[in-house]
């Protein structure tokens, strides 16, 4: 069982946390003015990374917060993990 | 010989030794085997016992019935499964790693044994602990490292599956410090017991590995004990550890080599003979013939010979013996055979004798019969690597030892001792120090002081061993008997069928043959097998590599893990404030999530359907009450708390007013309803959120994500209120007389109209029904003092109703109070179930029953529920998308069965005619809830049918019975249609 590092509450185990999907898929701003196939986008297609990955978890065993992380998904290794109000770092 | 040869009629044990070993020889223990009564001492294990009694043979191998005996010491033997029957039944454990106790009772067994027909009435439990450093092994390696950790001030946990600390030093005569190796072993030991963060757990197994420092661990607390275990204690125990380091310091397991008929028993490693030696006093044979390709067989051959067994030939594959060893032998009068090889056995229920050939290019010629009643076996040693490699360490083949050892350590893990391949003494006390160093060099703490140094002498100097996995092929070897994995019976000749399949790899050949798939793991069987593979494909060993170590290192029963999490423990149950009235009341339960909830009251003789119709014309009728508490509470505050719950809901929540109500639903983006319930507005800035009982975690989540990640600008705080809040629909035409009653309220339909919320107070002194509550919580006051009740007039059942919610203190008297106010109109308490069937006769759908994830409130006739003012909200691009608006998408409607009597099964597949086409048979939908109406005096069911609401009237099929029964579609709702009776 991996540990993750909670930004709030410091390492604890995965059990605790769930997994919200690929990071940095914003809602659209005009969710009436995109084409069918735009939303079609945004609802259903997201990357099918080999590798570091930009990802949403959320705490919610325990503090309920959300934030993201850069997890390998070829090893599972966390590689960091950064508030939503922090900028996405280097993908390494 | 026979195993019963010698058993004097007192049961002496002739293979017993006066003096020797770490058995009370003061005490006798009675044990019972195969249906002979034997004797044994503290300290045996019922392997030891039973070869003091001359008893090799323990058992018949599981698909071709041969004799099998124990052949190793400890966990790596393949051969001695027994199932215990006393003290408690328990199949498949090794007499190797059982403790003999006094009235333990046990057979052998063909691979399988039996569980327990009674239920196991022994606690097992779970810790946690953390670490800096684990160890794992309190062999001479673990216990340097723990020692040099320990004094370094580190938080220490040791772990040693035996019954007590040394590892193989229990098996030998070795010294340190100039003294018995046990000494030191004692005084390190006690050492150890004085540092209070260091936690040293003896009989515990390391099982497994997992990722950031996580091993699990099995502690047998109390098998020792037998029957005197204590019922006060966990007969087992998990620890759950988590360390910032691992070492593993697991030691090594001695490797047999294969040649023909090399399962009988009487065939034993070399090493486990040493073991039943020094450790238990027991000979495990008279005569004996070493075979090896190694020097640690000498040991065991001197040791042998001077405790008493005729060593009639040590027989070594390497074309010289070593030079060290040769004075040793000689003044004992053993016969060295160098370059010559066991090429088979004779004997059936042990081996009588071992024959013995050249080993030249390919073994030829007549092999000489040596007679004997112990053959042992070194092929050299296997690094104890499986908690190594669990974490993800990798192996690389060390051709001098012809064995994989750890390459490299991991982040937080590293091997050391004879677990790295390190197989001297001297090495091992080094390499303990050295790791538990570079622990900390590694976690920046500097070791203070000189540690004192550990000496030990480590005998003569090791000669190269040969690497050998099967004696070569004479020209009448039958590879059918020359087995690899014993426990599977599984021999040369069928890794030769795997090969000739065209098998290349390890994983392959283990599925095809099943080596190292029993209850061992392959622990002497693995490395073989891929030694053996190599061979056959004539490819090195090292690009075959081997098969994935996997937990659990050795088995562990499922009670164990389960620990106290069993039955009533095995998940939460979650009862409401009024659970004990249910009780009491004789209510059906049922599970919802995590939920207690009452299914339906049955009366003296009723079944469930007799009992809901009952309930149901009794509301519709009268009036009855239902505990709804379980439904999800979120209160949702805060300034733009409207705004919020306009954005979530496919309505408009924000032209609310304060003291109404509104029915919302919730949709995910794509559009598909996530959740639905009923919206209180408290005040400006204040909503109560109801959810679906099931729903109420995730839309809370689903409610801070959104809040969170896309609308951190709006000032909005949610809180689940669930638990605080029950919650008590009284439902039916008399509920109006029931609730005024209780709570004082003009409850008439000017004053308290439908979907409005009002607050009250109610008291004991206010004149109104008090009955004393029988099944208030214990300790709760009785209510004397004024309770706030908030009455809500929503209906789920299609009839006037009041949801009548007061916090859970106060519940259970409230409870009491509207059901005694309701007594003079026969208020029926009902459940679940009658709460399903009245819904559904007014067709309000129940999420994740009528609905799937694939369905849209379109879909289910409720288009007046998603705004067209507001700009948007989540799900509304996704109903202008051209999926969304297909004419055959499915729709919820009603289905009325022909035949009134006939109830559709829930989750039938609806087809179009009375007969069923070729395949594929066309489906048009299938029965989402499907009861029996007392109101309609019929069967009914909702559907989600394709189209459905432009086929209203039609006639198609449902499969009753292995029957096609005709159905009439119909509009969804069956009662009420107008509304008459909700807004009454």
């Amino acid at each position: 069982m991996q540990l993750i590092e909670c930004p709030y509450c410091g390492p604890r185990e995965e059990v605790e946390f769930h997994y919200g999907g690929q990071a940095h898929v914003s809602y659209p701003e005009d969710p009436a003015s995109l084409s069918d196939e735009k939303w079609a986008e945004y609802l259903f297609v997201r990357d099918n990374t080999r590798g570091p990955f930009a990802e949403r978890w959320v705490h919610a065993l325990g503090c309920r917060r959300w934030f993201n992380a850069i997890r390998d998904t070829a090893t599972y290794r966390f590689h960091r993990v950064y508030r939503l109000d922090e900028q996405k770092p280097a993908m390494s | 010989m026979s195993s019963n040869e010698n058993l004097g009629a007192d049961g002496a044990a002739p293979y017993r030794l006066p003096t020797g070993g770490r058995i009370d020889r003061n005490t006798t223990l009675r044990f019972a085997f195969g249906g002979r009564t034997l004797t044994g001492h503290p300290g045996d294990t019922l392997a030891s016992a039973l070869l003091a009694h001359g008893v090799h043979r323990t058992g018949t191998s599981i698909k071709l019935g041969r004799p099998r005996g124990i052949a190793a010491a400890w966990a790596e033997d393949p051969n001695s499964l027994v199932q215990v029957e006393e003290p408690f039944p328990e199949p498949m454990l090794l007499a190797t790693t059982i403790e003999l106790t006094d009235g333990l009772a046990a057979h052998g067994i063909p691979g399988q044994g039996r569980l327990a027909d009674v239920p196991d009435s022994a606690r097992y439990d779970a810790r946690h602990v953390h670490a800096d450093l684990l160890v794992v092994g309190a062999g001479p390696t673990g216990l340097v490292a723990a020692l040099t950790a320990a004094r370094a001030g580190a938080r220490v946990v040791l772990i040693d599956e035996q019954s007590e600390a040394g590892g193989a030093l229990l098996g030998t005569d070795d010294s340190i410090d100039g003294g018995p190796a046990l000494d030191w072993v004692r005084r390190v030991t006690a050492e150890l017991a004085e540092f209070p963060e260091v936690l040293h757990l003896q009989r515990t197994t390391a099982f497994g590995h997992f990722d950031d420092g996580f091993v699990l661990a099995v502690e047998r607390r109390t098998d020792h004990l037998g029957a005197a275990a204590p019922r006060n204690v966990s007969r087992q125990r998990v620890w759950r550890v988590r360390a910032r380091r691992v070492l593993v310091a697991a030691g090594a397991h001695e490797r047999p080599v294969v040649f023909s008929d090399n399962d009988r028993p009487g065939v034993m490693l070399a090493g486990g003979a040493r073991t039943f030696l020094h450790r238990y006093g027991v000979l495990a044979g008279r005569a004996a013939v070493v075979f090896t390709t190694d020097d640690s067989a000498y040991a065991a051959a001197v040791d042998l010979s001077d405790a008493g067994v005729e060593v009639r030939a040590i027989v070594d594959a390497r074309p010289e013996a070593p030079g060290e060893w040769l004075s040793a032998c000689a003044s004992r009068r053993i016969p060295v055979r160098t370059g010559q090889v066991v090429t088979g056995t004779d004997g059936v229920e042990r081996v009588t004798a071992a024959l013995v050939a050249p080993l030249d290019a390919a073994v030829s010629g007549e092999p000489e019969r040596v007679d004997c009643d112990l053959l042992l076996v070194s092929g050299g040693w296997n690094p104890a690597v499986h908690l190594f490699s669990q974490a993800g360490g990798t192996l690389r083949y060390n051709a001098a030892l012809g064995a994989f050892v750890p390459n490299g350590a991991l982040d937080r893990t590293t091997a050391a001792g004879a677990a790295a391949g390190v197989f001297d003494l001297a090495g091992c006390l080094a390499d303990g120090r050295r790791a538990a160093a570079a622990v900390f060099d590694d976690l920046g703490v500097t070791v203070a002081g000189e540690e004192s140094r550990v000496t030990a002498d480590d005998g003569p100097a090791r000669t190269p061993s040969a690497v050998l996995w099967r004696v070569p092929d004479t020209g009448t070897t039958d590879r059918s008997t020359q087995f690899v994995d014993l426990q599977r019976d599984a021999t040369v000749a069928d890794i030769a069928r795997a090969v000739d399949a065209g098998m290349r790899t390890v994983e392959h050949i283990k599925r095809y043959t099943t080596i190292g798939t029993a209850h061992d793991q392959g622990k002497t069987s693995g490395v073989i097998a891929s030694g053996i593979t190599a061979e056959l494909l004539g490819r090195p060993i090292d690009d075959l590599g081997t098969t994935t170590f996997r937990p659990p290192y050795t088995p562990v029963a499922f009670a164990a893990l389960a620990g106290r999490n069993r039955g009533s423990l095995f998940d939460p149950e979650r009862t409401t404030a009024v659970h004990a009235w249910h009780l009491a009341r004789g209510a059906v339960w049922e599970d919802v999530g995590q939920w207690k909830r009452p299914r339906y009251y049955p009366q003296p003789g009723e079944d469930m359907e007799t009992a809901v119709l009952r309930e149901c014309a009794a509301v519709r009728g009268g009036v009855g009450i239902l505990d709804g508490s379980t439904l999800g509470k979120i209160d949702v505050q805060g300034p733009d708390a409207a705004a919020f719950l306009d954005l979530l809901y496919t309505n408009m929540m924000s032209s609310l007013k304060v003291g109404s109500i509104r029915y919302g639903v919730m949709c995910r983006t794509d559009g598909m309803v996530l959740d639905d319930g009923t919206v209180l507005r408290l005040g400006q800035d204040r909503f109560l959120v109801y959810t679906t009982t099931g729903g109420a975690a995730g839309v809370l989540e689903w409610m801070e994500d959104w809040l969170q990640t896309e609308w951190p600008h709006l000032r909005v705080h949610v809180t689940s209120v669930t638990e605080q809040w029950a919650t008590f629909p009284v439902v039916g035409p008399r509920s109006r007389d029931v609730v005024a009653a209780v709570t004082g309220l003009d409850t008439s339909k000017e004053a308290f109209p439908f979907m409005t919320w009002q607050d009250t107070r109610i008291s004991n002194r206010s004149g109104h029904d008090a009955s004393t509550p029988r099944f208030a919580r214990r300790g709760r006051p009785a209510p004397d003092q004024d309770v706030r009740v908030r009455v809500a007039r929503v209906s789920f059942s299609g009839e006037l109703a009041f949801e009548v919610n007061v916090d859970a203190w106060h519940a259970p008297a409230v409870w009491e109070r509207l059901v005694a106010a309701g007594e003079p109109y026969g208020i029926t308490p009902y459940g679940t179930e009658t709460m399903h069937v009245l819904r559904a006769e007014k067709a309000y759908p129940i999420i994740g029953q009528d609905t799937d994830g694939t369905v849209t409130p379109q879909d289910l006739g409720m288009s007046w529920v998603v705004s067209k003012k507001k700009p948007d909200f989540l799900g509304r691009r996704s109903f202008a998308r051209d999926h969304n608006n297909r004419p055959d998408r499915k729709h919820l409607v009603g289905l009325l069965p022909v035949d009134r009597t006939v109830v559709l099964a829930e989750g039938s597949q609806i087809v179009e005619g009375p007969t069923l086409p070729e395949p594929p048979v066309p489906m048009l939908g299938h029965v989402t809830s499907s009861y029996r109406s007392a109101e309609l005096d019929r069967s009914f069911a909702l559907a989600l049918v394709k189209g459905g609401r432009t086929r209203i009237g039609q006639t198609v099929h449902v499969p009753v019975a292995g029957e096609l029964v005709p159905v009439e579609i119909t509009e969804p709702v069956l009662v009420d249609p107008e509304g008459a009776r909700r807004d009454g």
